[in-house]
């Protein structure tokens, strides 16, 4: 099955971030497709490379950066990034910064889309 | 781009100010309306807070989007509806809520369809995907 996700929480104040990624893990470990990530509202502060936490905890955005790694398409949405200042510039690897238009891509192109919020 | 006209639905659920919730879905909304989709936009809980009359955000020092609430018919946002319980639970009269734009050949006012939440439910197992805001 082929399946969409959209974050909408920030890393580390709220367990939307760290759900969606450990449900992204269950689906492909269960041989599902990602078609693709979305990152909208304060969600999109998943991708700062900015973000440093203690070593002994887990590294959000890192954690994602490496699943873009894996071919996953990462999106963090232009408008709502640019309300919070993240930039390109800031970005890890392996997400990119584009429009709402992705998300109603990744929404047609799925089976299943499922939504991490308050 | 896409171009399957699957159904999708937004739902608004939070109150319309003190997070910007409400605000970003309405740019999904606009933006899920200049692709393909059937596309259906439903106010419930909170969210029917955000079709009362007369909101002023210069107060709270916010942009506000009451103005592209008015005109969601204009941007081909048609199919919108509101859960009638969540406004009789906040008091709010089925007609005195917003209008959403203008028919064409009348000038007369539309405003979101009030649906029982039998009927929302049943709109909801029917789509394709979900936004939940």
């Amino acid at each position: 099955m082929k399946i969409s996700v959209l974050i909408q929480e920030g890393p580390y104040n709220h367990e939307a971030s760290d759900s969606a990624y450990n449900f992204i893990q269950a689906a492909l470990a269960k041989g599902h497709t990602i078609r693709g990530i979305f990152f909208y509202d304060d969600g999109v502060y998943n991708a700062t490379r900015l973000m440093d936490p203690p070593q002994d905890d887990r590294h959000i955005s890192k954690r994602w950066s490496e699943l873009g790694a894996t071919g996953i398409d990462m999106i963090v949405c232009v408008a709502a990034a640019k309300r919070r200042g993240i930039t390109n510039e800031v970005l890890v690897p392996n997400i990119r910064i584009s429009g709402l238009g992705q998300l109603a891509s990744m929404i047609d192109e799925c089976d299943r889309f499922v939504t991490f919020g308050d | 781009m896409a171009a399957t006209g699957k159904k999708v639905m937004v739902t608004v659920r939070r109150a319309p100010h003190g997070s910007i919730y409400v605000q970003e879905s309405v740019e999904v909304m606009f933006i899920f309306a200049t692709y393909d989709m059937d596309l259906s936009v439903v106010f419930l809980d909170d969210g029917v807070l955000a079709l009362q009359k007369g909101q002023d955000t210069k107060g709270l020092g916010i942009k506000g989007f009451m103005a592209s609430l008015g005109a969601l018919v204009d941007w081909e946002v048609t199919n919108v509806y509101v859960d009638r319980q969540s406004l009789k639970d906040r008091n709010i009269a089925e007609d005195a809520i917003i209008s959403i734009g203008k028919d064409d050949d009348t000038d007369a006012p539309i405003r979101p369809k009030v649906l029982d939440s039998a009927e929302i439910a049943k709109m909801m197992a029917a789509q394709h995907a979900i936004a939940s805001f």
